[in-house]
């Protein structure tokens, strides 16, 4: 996955309704936007779901796509997130071949991630690692030389970098 | 009190002021016909669907009012997705209800289903799918809010035939909050410090000018727009969407831009050093080669939708908002930043030709640019060759119906050279007088939508100029009309052709015409108007012209069709041919040697 100026990450606030995820797809796909991943999930507050959007900016300039987006009657709110803005996390199981000679290896290179083996088989191992997108890349490239069997990732989901400065005395108090 | 379903829908139609419905019943929407029996809404049955569409389209469009249509689940509601496109497409606002299936057999593929809200999402401003009776009223009262304010557009509203059954207990929502629209809030007011910034640029401008389109008229913005001119001295362009914001005979009005606008208005904008847009989205039929578009121009560009706004072309100052607010606060803003507010133009000195001379007296700086402009609409007006003893030309057809009908008669048209002819050569000075399908380019539309103008302003003449080809796909509507004794007036610009087509055909594609001939009498268009319960008129030559359409406008008890034999070989003049540059515009070949 090539990283860079090219994607930009839209957090878009939706009402919780039936469709609503359609008129979404929808719109990329009749406008000509890319999308590159996308995740859906419930907030905190069972009106509204929030949708993380990847947008490839080359097949749009991202006001154009932003704007758009605004336009459909049930999206609530839309945070625009630059790369360098962002944390980002996304998840990724995969299933992989192994025999026991192997095995030893693939559990070291888990655990230098920092992932998790969650189902061991009798010459597989499922393996969960949660991360930033460059850490999953490294690591899905790793994984390639064992033999994938199904890999499946969940696509970025992100919120805004917390500032760093410290709340002046006025607003502390 | 207790309602059904399709009670409180019929109340809330009323509630929300609907005087007039078109539509066709059917299956799934049954228990809705049941209580229009007993409401104040008068309800039109049309012949098809489709017809029920563009007639609230006409409605909407000649009244500011949203038009109202409803149909039947399944082929009644795929019916009207033509006629939901195109008003999508002109943002012309319109409250479509569907009958559903009942919701348990949604998704069974049950007899006449169709996921209409599906079909229709990318072609309305929202939709819904009502599942509860309760929902109806409140879903009425979003659909009617949303399809009217903002930009405005057409809305479907699906209702299954067991919510409509279903009862309810009746309430109104009281304001806006009930609606549960937490993600639309349109825009009204400009950004001041943009405003200030766009009254700089107009200050300084040395070649403006206004590129007025259809928002002008959505917003009330007409004689906002006027005074503007006036005070600033600049020339204006109405686009086939924006025609009659700006009167055709004030002296700064240019005319149309476009692919088969005039010389002048296509050349002032290439030429131009300031293109200030008001409600209008640089259309690839106005702009031509968009690389080449006015390449000198600074752009504003005013919108009430913000998406518009550097979607073609860079604006270098992007103002989102109401038209006529942001007009307004463009006024103060050059009045406060130095522009005599003495309206400066209107005034245009009668020359001896009865050209008005240079508007902007106090405007020096406009001078040289007006006389260029002059110079152009001398030596490239709209041309075309007069009556030569053989067949009736079409363009003075045109003519002659608006020399003949009252100033602020109602025009309609469907697509094709008759409704360039039509745009081009009648003369618009009303607002809200011209009712065509732009941006969508639906042939057919001009029967039906002549319909709903005239239910609409029942006070003014309303004349639809329609094409051959156009006419056959919707000419069943006429039957509506004489039931419903609604005289409309039909002008068939009969060249036997699918006139545009065959245009291209000649000049791009070495005259190899492939299916656009119809004959000029098959069918019979007399007897078919006839057969339909209209006075059914033909003319073929010139002198019957002017007493045909006096006839025409003496008739008011029902509808009227003139079948005019025209020139086929006739072509829309001037041309900018599809992708090309506005530079390469080609004018008429009587013309052609001014250019060189």
């Amino acid at each position: 996955m090539a990283e860079g100026a090219r994607h930009h990450i839209l957090s878009v606030l939706v009402e919780n309704k039936a469709g609503v995820l359609a008129r979404v797809a929808g719109l990329f796909s009749r406008r000509g936007f890319n999308i590159f991943s996308l995740a859906v999930a419930p907030t905190d507050e069972a009106r509204f779901s929030r949708i993380t959007i990847v947008v490839d900016v080359e097949s749009a300039p991202l006001d154009q796509v932003v704007q758009q987006l605004d336009k459909l009657v049930n999206v609530v709110s839309i945070t625009n997130l630059a790369p360098h803005e962002a944390v980002e996390r996304e998840l990724l199981l995969a299933t992989v071949a192994v025999d026991p000679a192997e095995r030893s290896q693939v559990i070291e290179l888990v655990g230098v991630f920092g992932g998790e083996v969650v189902n061991v088989g009798a010459d597989r191992l499922t393996i969960m690692l949660a991360g930033g997108p460059d850490k999953i890349d490294d690591f899905e490239g790793l994984l390639g030389t064992y033999g994938i069997v199904e890999l499946q990732r969940t696509g970025r989901v992100a919120l805004p970098k917390l500032t760093r400065a410290q709340p002046s005395i006025a607003e502390a108090g | 009190m207790r309602l059904t379903g399709a009670q409180a829908l019929i109340k809330s139609l009323e509630t929300q002021g609907v005087e007039v419905m078109f539509g066709l019943p059917g299956g799934a929407i049954l228990p809705v016909y049941d209580p229009i029996l007993e409401s104040s809404i008068r309800h039109i049955l049309v012949r098809h669907e489709q017809g029920a569409g563009h007639m609230a389209e006409g409605y909407a469009m000649v009244t500011g009012r949203p038009g109202v249509a409803i149909v039947t689940s399944g082929p009644g509601a795929t019916n009207i997705v033509t006629p939901l496109s195109n008003a999508y497409m002109d943002s012309t606002p319109l409250v479509v209800v569907s009958g559903q299936v009942p919701t348990g057999a949604i998704g069974t593929d049950a007899f006449q289903e169709c996921d209409i809200t599906g079909v229709t999402m990318g072609i309305t401003k929202h939709n819904w799918l009502v599942k509860s009776a309760d929902d109806i009223p409140r879903t009425v009262a979003a659909a009617f809010h949303v399809a009217t304010t903002g930009r405005p557009g057409p809305v479907l509203i699906d209702v299954p035939k067991d919510v409509s059954n279903a009862q309810m207990d009746w309430y109104w929502p009281s304001s806006i909050d009930e609606l549960d629209l937490p993600g639309y809030s349109p825009v009204r007011e400009g950004d001041p410090v943009a405003v200030r910034r766009a009254a700089q640029l107009m200050l300084s401008a040395e070649r403006p000018v206004i590129y007025a389109g259809g928002g002008v008229l959505k917003a009330r913005a007409t004689a906002a727009l006027r005074e503007l001119a006036e005070r600033t001295g600049f020339p204006v362009v109405t686009t086939l969407m924006g025609r009659g914001c700006f009167p055709d005979s004030h002296p700064q009005c240019l005319g149309m831009p476009g692919m088969h606008g005039n010389y002048t208005a296509v050349t002032s904008m290439q030429r131009s050093d300031l293109l200030i847009a008001l409600g209008s989205r640089f259309d690839d039929r106005v702009t031509g080669k968009v690389d080449s578009f006015a390449p000198h121009a600074k752009v504003i560009h005013v919108d009430i939708d913000p998406a518009e706004l550097g979607k073609v072309r860079r604006a270098e100052v992007a103002i989102a908002g109401d038209c006529r607010i942001v007009i307004e606060e463009l006024i103060e803003a050059l009045a406060a930043a130095g522009l005599d507010g003495r309206p400066a133009a209107g005034t245009g000195q009668p020359g001896a030709t009865g050209r008005p001379g240079t508007p902007a007296a106090d405007r020096p700086a406009l001078d040289e640019w007006w006389e260029q402009l002059r110079r152009w609409q001398d030596e490239f007006p709209l041309h075309y060759e007069r009556d030569e003893g053989g067949a009736v030309k079409p363009q003075m057809v045109v003519e002659t119906l608006r020399d003949l009908s009252p100033a602020d008669t109602i025009v309609a048209s469907g697509v094709g050279q008759h409704q360039m002819w039509a745009s081009q050569y009648w003369r618009f000075d009303h607002p809200d007088t011209w009712v065509n399908s732009g941006g969508a380019g639906t042939m057919g539309f001009a029967v039906p939508a002549a319909i709903g103008a005239k239910v609409g302003r029942p006070d003014r003449t309303v004349w639809a100029i329609d094409g051959d080809g156009c006419f056959q796909m919707t000419a069943q509507e006429l039957v509506t009309a004489a039931a419903e004794r609604i005289p409309v007036k039909i002008a068939i610009l009969n060249n036997a052709y699918l006139g545009m087509v065959r245009q291209w055909q000649e000049m791009f594609y070495a005259e190899r015409y492939s299916e656009v001939y119809l004959s000029p009498d098959l069918p019979d268009y007399v007897l078919w108007a006839e057969a339909m319960g209209c006075v059914g008129l033909r003319v073929e030559s010139s002198e019957e012209v002017a007493p045909a359409i006096d006839k025409a406008n003496q008739i008011d008890d029902r509808p009227v069709v003139i079948d005019f034999r025209t020139d086929a070989f006739e072509k829309v003049f001037p041309m900018v041919p599809a992708g090309a540059s506005n530079d390469a515009i080609v004018v008429h070949p009587e013309q052609d040697r001014n250019l060189r």
